[in-house]
Formats: C-alpha cells, structure tokens, sequence
C-alpha cells in the first residue's frame, strides 16, 4: 500500500514537473482512512464509497479531473499526522477526506486545516471539533459522535424503560458514547460496565445482565467487539427478553459476521440502506455490484463527500484559489445527499434526521438496518452552541 | 442470586482457563524444550480459527472442518517450523523475538488478504446449539460446556502423554537438559519438530474450538499470547502441569475478579468510588496475581529442575 502510494506520488510529482503549463491541473484528493487492522473494513467502506461516486460522477468533480489518493492511517495518531504531511506538502491535495477514528481526527486537524486544506470527515465527529476548537476548514458529512447514542437515550426514555444497563468499552469512546445516551435518558442506571478494549468474551457480562434484570441494555461495541456480544447474547437466551440497544455494534459492517443473531437488534443511524428514495436505491445496488456487500453508513458518508465536493467546485466554476468562495459553496451543499434533509450547521456538522432502525434479514438473505421511526428532526448537535465562528 | 451467579462466572473462568491452557501448552513445551520464544504462537491460534472458518464454509459442516483444520494446523505449523524457526534455534532471543514478531505481522496481513479485514462467523455446530438454564433465565450455552468438555480431555491426553510414553519421556528430558538428550543419541532436531508441530496443532485447535463463539479476525491471536505467556511464567516453563495450573488460575481470576472485585469493594467504599476502583483494579488482577506468585515462586508454580 505505501509502496504504491509513494510511487504514486512519486510520479505525480514527476508528471506536475514535466508538464507545468498544463490548462487545468488535476483536483487532488487525499483520502485518509484506516485499511490496516481489525477495523480496517470501516475505511474500505468508506474508500469504496468514494471511488464509487467517483464512478458515477465520471471522474470529474465540479469538471476537474481528479486524482484521488489514498493512505492507511493505521489508526494510529502519529503514522496519520506524517501521512497528512505527505498528503499536505509533497502532493498538494486540495482536500482532505477522512478518518474513521475520532482521536486521528483530532491528531491530523491542526496540520491540515493550518495548511488551509479542507478537510472533510466521513465519520469522526469528535465532541471538541464540533464546539470550541471549531474551524472553518473543518467539516463532516457524518455527524457529532454522541448523535447516534442519544438516538437510543431517547427512545429509552420515550418507550418508559425504568432501569438500563450500559456496557461500552473501558476508552475515551466508549464513555462518551454512554454520556450521550445519559442526555437523554432520565431513567435509572443500574449498572455501568467498562470491558477492556478488544474484549471477545463477554459471558460474566451476560451473566450480571441475567441476575440484574434491566429494562433494557444500550451498549457500543464497534468492530469484532460487537460480533461477538450480539452472537454470545442471542445464545444466552437474553435477545428475546431485554431489548438490546446499540450504536455502531449492529451496522452492515459487522451484520456479515452477526448474521441471524442480529436480526431485530435496534440502532442509531442517519441513514439506512432500505431508505426509499431513487438516490439511494441506486446507490446501495451500484454498492453491493462492486463490492459484494451491503453498504454502511461509512460509505454513504463517504458517497456524499465526493456529491459536496463536486457540488462546491460546480459552484466555484471549478477553482480552488479562493477559499472562501470554496468555503461558502461548501457550506451551502447544494447536493442531493442519500439520507434526504440534510444542511451544514455554523459548526461546519450536519444538521440531519436521526432514526431507530432495526437489523433485518432481506429477501435475498442479506442482513441490513431498515428505519424502525424517526427520533429527531433536523436535530443539531449539543456542542455546536459552543463554535463561535470567528476562530 | 450471589451463589448462582458465582458458580456461572467461575463456569466461565474454567472455560477461559482451558482455552489458554490449549494455548500455553505448546507454548510453554517450545519455551521451555527448544528454549526457543515464538511470539508467532498466537497467530497458529489465529490460523486455526480461519482454518475452520473456512472448511465449514466449504464443507458446511463443523465436525469435518474440525477434522481437516487440526492435521492443516500441524502441517502449517511445520511448514513455519521448516521454513522460519528451524535457523533461528541456535540464534539469542532477541533474534527469535524479532523474527517470530515479523511472522506475526506477516501471517496477520496474509489473513486479511486471503479473506478480507471483516471479521468471519462460524456456525455453531447444530448438536451443540441448544442451551441449559442454569441460573435464574440464564441461559448457558451447550457449546461452551463441549469447550470445557473438549479441554479437560485435551489434558488428560497430554497429561498420559508427557508422563507415560517415550515421546513424552524424551520430550521432559529434553526440557531439563537438551544437550545430553542429543548426546545420548536421540534425533533432537526431530524431536524438536514434533513438539513444535504438536503446539502449532494445540493452538489451532483453542482456534477452532472458540471460533463459533468468538469472531474470526485477523490480529485475534495476539491479545491472547500475552496471557498466554503470563500462564506459562506463573506454571514453571516447561511444565504442562504448571500450565494447566496456572491457566485454570487465570481463568478464574480474571472472570470472577473482574465481575466481583466491585462488589467486594463496596463492603469498605461506598458504591460510586466501588465500581471506578473496580472497575479500574479488574483488568491488573491476572497481573498483581503473576506478581505475588512469582514474589513467593521465582520459577514459577512447577519449575522444571536443571
């Protein structure tokens, strides 16, 4: 992989040197994502769903051609700031697209949006990006991280559920994910567990969730970590009798591996692949054709950065010298995006429609979230009050 | 419910013991033989789960994938062993160390490249699908009860195996002095590979049998190896029996530590302050155990004497 991307960067650099009079230069997009490691599968997703609307949009975005280039950041915070720099520096990139995780979002924002590079991330939202340290070159196509917790907060509170059980993780994440299921959610809060990250086994869990007999269980478990719960939970006999609330732990990433021991698990999300509309439906089959698997959020996230992308720069007339005609024509997203409504806030995050939604088994045997209701509308997130726009 | 519920964690432990034990055995046999670390044990783990992952795909049944995975496990790990290990046995550890690390890197990317980064699911296996209701609505998986079933065979096995046979003679005296086991005329380099092979074919085997309850992903073994090695620090290297010890210890400390050490707390903190001390000291248990037992037993529980 860095091989390819040294090489090819290597010979852009070449190919910029011999060629300086050329009319209109190539867009440059870097695309930063993790593709190594046991959570590697959220970044192809997302790489997917960009070289995808890539397809689409043939080529172009807003009438330039484009050169997308596309580094691991290994989900590590270090190896993404030098890669960034790369991206930066050597091979100019007029925006960056990325990450997956919060903490190498917040390791990569200073250096990319210093370099006035616009920066669009495809699923981090960390809490701080989206309040104090805001900047205008920041922005998301995803949401704020606690977004999808508080979806299952409140249908908590709504559905009367007294006492909850809470089980995430024992890192940054996985607390704030239970601190925005608790905005919502006034109940009582029996327990609140934290396994160690990459914890496989969570029998003794299962077992104190038996002998406390909560209302109901909300939990994050991303990557394998969710695998396992909802098989190990399905075959304690505990699905059918506590409703099991989650966030990024059921999603098409994981449902593969879940499959029938998923199937009725209830979520958060901005979107769904059922979503009726002709967008969608195309998108979501043009995925499964090239890649052989349902498409997760990660992926329409990603899809919608390169319509925004291509959006902005129709509006610029394709140039990028200004940025603050790039900027506002950003800010005004005039695309269609997959998941229906959606608009920029001041903080540069969505303002989008939530929804419960539910794992489902399709008639050809495939597993995906289908809506179940909408919990918020046009709902903004709880720290974009704290963006003052003049920084 | 205290009672159940501690009868149902420590049913866990037992079984989160016996799947390190499976582990620790070759580990500690190729530690404590050949003097040899292989860091890249954990990853025969991992190759053991993709193996049955794969031929259950293929075969559609558990049992045959079982049965094609454990001689595939021994022949991978003895390919390794022709390939990798065998010139670095004479070298120091900390070549071995850097050497098997670099398999690790290698075999972790190799999985995902021949079936994807997506963790894989295993079936279980339809015979053992049902569950007992042991606490109150509790449900306890049968699987899981084969585990231990399977495990405590396993050691019976190697147990007749190290102590009453030639091999297993030959593979002791080789732990204790492996020199004089070679001037006495026994093909060491053999030997070597078998005991090498048979590890590989243990790791593959805890692989395969937790794959149905655990995800199948690339980098699974290497969580694992750590606890592998405090197993074998804390049992004597060398020494099965020490393993097997020290595993079930493990086991049971980590499980019924990490559900009670709260509740335990409670009784001199108030319950607030209880679960964040619990929370935090619940992961150091295995650890400050690994301490206090190697404070009183430097060698481990059952040093194999030099």
């Amino acid at each position: 992989m860095n091989v390819k991307i040294k090489t090819l960067g290597l010979a852009a650099a070449v190919t910029l040197a011999a060629a300086p009079a050329m009319a209109q230069e190539k867009l440059k997009v870097g695309l930063l994502l993790t593709l190594s490691g046991p959570s590697a599968v959220l970044g192809q997703h997302a790489r997917d769903g960009f070289q995808l609307a890539m397809k689409d949009l043939g080529g172009k975005l807003g009438g330039r051609d484009v050169e997308v280039i596309v580094v691991d950041d290994e989900l590590k915070p270090d190896v993404a700031v030098t890669k960034v720099k790369g991206l930066i520096e050597r091979d100019k990139v007029d925006f960056v697209v990325g990450p997956i995780f919060s903490n190498v979002a917040v390791a990569t924002h200073k250096p990319i949006v210093d370099s006035k590079t616009f920066y669009i991330s495809v699923n981090a939202g960390p809490s701080n990006l989206a309040g104090k340290s805001c900047n205008p070159y920041f922005f998301a196509t995803s949401y704020q991280n606690d977004q999808n917790h508080e979806v299952l907060g409140k249908v908590a509170q709504d559905r009367g559920y007294k006492k909850v059980y809470l089980l995430a993780p024992n890192y940054q994440a996985g607390k704030d994910a239970l601190a925005g299921f608790k905005r919502h959610y006034k109940g009582e809060i029996i327990e609140e567990s934290y396994t160690p990250l990459n914890t496989l086994d969570f029998q003794s869990e299962l077992a104190k969730i038996a002998s406390m007999q909560p209302d109901a269980i909300f939990t994050f478990m991303p990557g394998g970590m969710g695998v396992n719960l909802v098989k190990q939970y399905r075959a304690a006999g505990l699905a059918d009798r506590i409703p099991f609330l989650s966030a990024f732990t059921v999603d098409e990433t994981n449902l593969p591996a879940q499959q029938d021991a998923a199937i009725g698990m209830l979520s958060g999300s901005n979107w769904a692949p059922n979503m009726n509309t002709p967008e969608n439906k195309k998108f979501v089959a043009a995925f499964e054709a090239a890649y052989n698997t349902v498409p997760a959020s990660y992926a329409m996230h990603s899809y919608d950065a390169a319509l925004l992308i291509d959006a902005a720069l129709k509006a610029t007339g394709g140039k990028t010298d200004n940025k603050d005609a790039v900027r506002a024509a950003i800010q005004k997203a005039e695309f269609k995006s997959l998941r229906g409504d959606f608009k920029f806030g001041a903080n540069g995050f969505p303002i989008q429609d939530f929804y419960l939604v539910k794992a489902a088994k399709r008639p050809d045997g495939k597993l995906q979230t289908e809506v179940v209701e909408k919990v918020f509308d046009d709902y903004t997130d709880a720290y974009a009050k704290e963006c003052t726009p003049t920084n | 419910m205290t009672a159940t519920l501690f009868f149902v964690q420590a049913l866990n432990g037992l079984q989160f013991g016996l799947i390190l034990f499976l582990i620790a055995a070759g580990l500690t046999l190729v530690f404590g033989v050949m003097d040899f670390i292989n860091l890249a044990h954990g990853v025969q783990y991992m190759v053991g789960a993709y193996l049955v992952a794969a031929f259950s795909a293929w075969t559609g049944s558990f049992g045959w994938a079982l049965l094609l995975a454990l001689p595939t496990a021994l022949a991978f790990g003895l390919l390794l062993e022709a390939l990798v290990f065998r010139h670095l046995y004479d070298r120091d550890h900390l070549d071995q160390v850097l050497a098997t690390f670099g398999v690790i890197l290698f075999l972790n990317q190799g999985v995902k490249f021949v079936w994807g980064a997506a963790p894989l699911s295993v079936p279980v296996p339809e015979l053992l699908s049902g569950s007992v209701e042991i606490a109150n609505g509790l449900l306890y998986p049968v699987y899981r009860l084969a585990i231990i079933a399977a495990g405590l065979v396993i050691a019976a096995l190697l147990y007749v195996l190290v102590n009453h046979t030639r091999v297993g003679m030959l593979v002791r005296a080789g732990a204790s002095n492996a020199s004089m086991v070679s001037a006495l005329g026994v093909n060491i380099q053999r030997l070597f590979m078998v005991v090498f092979g048979f590890g590989a074919m243990l790791a593959g085997f805890a692989g395969a049998m937790v794959a149905p309850i655990l995800s199948v992903e690339p980098g699974m073994g290497d969580n694992i190896l750590i606890l592998a090695f405090v197993v074998i620090v804390i049992g004597g290297i060398g020494s099965i029996r020490g393993a097997f010890l020290a595993a079930l210890l493990i086991g049971l400390v980590d499980t019924v530590g990490r559900s009670f050490a709260p509740n335990l707390l409670r009784l001199v903190l108030d319950p607030a302050a209880a679960s964040q001390t619990g929370r935090a000291i619940a992961p150091m248990l295995i650890y400050i155990f690994m301490a206090a037992v190697l404070f009183f037993r430097p060698s481990g529980l059952f040093p194999v004497k030099r």
